[in-house]
């Protein structure tokens, strides 16, 4: 957004929130440049960590995987310690990838370019003529390998799920995540994981509005017709959302439903004037939530500040890596997980209900429409034009024992304003 | 050509144009009493991760999710537009068929731009009876599987 009078970029400053509970969201944090801009430097190479992946993705030594921390490409791979280290994918020397596939297994990582040859840990292990030819050209003297070494990136790992980050500002990793979170992890995560396949999904929208989207209970049963229809997911079920003490990350969970709860949630629906449609599946087990391991809750969605979704709907599990691509676009990597000591039954069972996750999910995949018609029909508004977000009130920012609230909503906007440096005057937290 | 050429030829073409007018019953009456419809991204086929984006391996299955795309699930309106290669037939086995075909899905929005939605391949096993030729098992391998928007149309 230019400013009027000089053309020049308008700056990004506490002013631009009309309320300090961020009860009122602006469009202009969806569309400007310069916010995105500030969004790269403040958030995403700033004191975060960032969800990469997942050290069953990695289980041997040598094993490497690309990812990325915002638009920073970066490899994570196992080192003979043991240690997953990783490093941002861009030579020492000339800038280009250094590590062109996705995934494999290396003992070292070399740069087609000039062969410039990398260990694991980024160190840099071979320079070709770096003496020249017959005594003739080379680097001088002073050149030191020890100074162009890929630039590392920090690395966490909470029950094998795997988190990055660019800054050495960043808190450790406990402390970031708080008290409330790491339970949802474990109780997912700390079990020999199988990696049952990705989804990738491109919108053209800004990726607060995806990674706000879980956090909006209110949506969830009404977008998502099949939710209602075949009752996975209802705002009436019993459920609430919880949050760290930061208020930056949250867990919606819903507690499966019994019969009786299924035939008040219908009536509940009915008297709001939202049309179930009398379906019925021929395979329900696509809808039917087994209980395993992970026990009475149906449905818990955890969402990680800033970008990363962890997600059990029934017995689809999935982790979900939102990966920005300019104000106006980003990706939805999805890697969805299953067990090592799952059976062949379970683990057809839970790719059968992967159906409802993923750009084709049954499910999820009207999430991608209302990202966008929100993305097109806001991007031209006036200066000061913003969203409505007070569904269990505006005010405080808690914890609810209910289901009908986006309250983690504004606690997003809460941490991303403190980050960004624009926290309106007595703004809460 | 061949009569089994000609055939999945016809198939083929039916099963683009019913597709893409949104006859979805006529489409579904393409397929075989026992079968599957997978829609599995590329990056998965490779590394032998059995996971998909759409994973119907019963027909009931393939009809829910038919009778959903056409009651339930909301999705960006738009045309689609199957452009289907030619079939190359792999083995025949009696009244089996393996047949593989490259595609491409052109998708236009509401104002009338157009994008390349889909390309990838289809690897089907087509099954001779007494009304032709029908789809028993159809894998479509997504070479494009960073799906633009969404899939809710089929493949």
């Amino acid at each position: 957004m230019l400013d009027f009078q000089t053309g020049a970029p308008k700056a990004v400053t506490s002013a631009i929130w009309q309320r300090n509970d961020y009860s009122r969201v602006p469009y202009r944090l969806y569309h400007d440049p310069a916010v995105y801009e500030l969004e790269l430097q403040k958030i995403f190479a700033g004191p975060i960590w960032s969800f990469i992946g997942l050290e069953a993705e990695v289980p041997k030594v040598g094993d490497f995987r690309a990812s990325y921390i915002g638009r920073t490409p970066i490899i994570f791979n196992r080192d003979e310690d043991g240690q997953i280290k990783a490093f941002v994918n861009r030579c020492g020397h000339r800038g280009a990838m250094v590590r062109r596939e996705l995934s494999g297994n290396a003992k070292t990582h070399t740069c087609i370019y000039h062969q410039w040859c990398f260990a694991r840990d980024g160190k840099l292990v071979g320079v070709p003529f770096r003496r020249g030819v017959k005594g003739q050209g080379g680097f001088g003297k002073d050149f030191d390998p020890a100074n162009h070494g890929l630039r590392k990136v920090r690395i966490a790992s909470v029950y094998g799920v795997l988190f990055g980050s660019l800054s050495s500002d960043a808190e450790p990793i406990d402390s970031y995540l708080g008290e409330k979170m790491p339970p949802y992890l474990k109780r997912i995560f700390d079990y020999p994981i199988r990696i049952l396949g990705y989804h990738r999904q491109r919108i053209r929208g800004n990726w607060k509005a995806y990674v706000c989207n879980p956090r909006d209970n209110y949506h969830a049963s009404l977008l998502h017709d099949f939710f209602r229809t075949y009752g996975l997911d209802r705002t009436s079920q019993i459920g609430g959302v919880t949050m760290d003490t930061r208020h930056r990350h949250c867990v919606t969970w819903g507690r499966t439903e019994d019969e009786a709860s299924h035939a008040r949630s219908r009536e509940t629906y009915a008297s709001e004037n939202v049309a179930g449609s009398g379906l019925k599946l021929r395979e329900p087990s696509i809808s039917e939530y087994k209980p395993d391991r992970l026990g009475d809750l149906s449905v818990a969605i955890l969402s990680i500040f800033p970008t990363c979704i962890i997600q059990q709907i029934g017995n689809s599990i999935a982790a979900r890596q939102v990966r920005p691509r300019g104000p106006d676009e980003f990706e939805i990597f999805q890697t969805l997980i299953g067990y090592e000591d799952d059976s062949p039954e379970l683990t057809l069972h839970r790719i059968r209900q992967d159906n409802v996750v993923g750009p084709a999910g049954l499910v999820s995949m009207e999430d991608g429409e209302a990202v966008e018609i929100a993305h097109r029909a806001s991007k031209h508004e006036p200066e000061g034009a913003a969203e409505v977000v007070e569904l269990g009130g505006a005010g405080p920012i808690s914890d609810r024992d209910y289901r009908a609230n986006d309250v983690t909503v504004r606690g997003f906007w809460s941490y991303y304003s403190q980050l960004l440096g624009i926290e309106p005057p007595g703004a809460e937290r | 050509m061949s009569a089994d050429l000609l055939d999945v030829c016809r198939l083929l073409a039916d099963y683009g144009w019913f597709a893409d007018n949104g006859k979805y019953d006529e489409w579904l009456g393409l397929f075989a009493k026992d079968c599957s419809y997978k829609v599995v991204p590329k990056e998965n086929v490779d590394r032998g991760l059995p996971a998909g984006l759409i994973f119907c391996d019963s027909r009931a299955m393939l009809e829910d999710r038919i009778e959903t795309l056409q009651k339930v699930s909301k999705y960006n309106i738009h045309t689609d537009r199957h452009i289907i290669g030619l079939p190359r037939i792999a083995t025949v086995n009696s009244d089996t068929l393996l047949v593989e075909a490259p595609f491409s899905v052109f998708q236009t929005e509401q104002e009338g731009d157009t994008r390349l939605f889909a390309t990838g391949l289809y690897r089907d096993q087509l099954q001779r009876n007494s009304k032709g030729l029908m789809v028993s098992q159809k894998l479509v391998v997504l070479d494009s599987f960073a799906i633009p928007t969404l899939l809710a149309t089929p493949l």
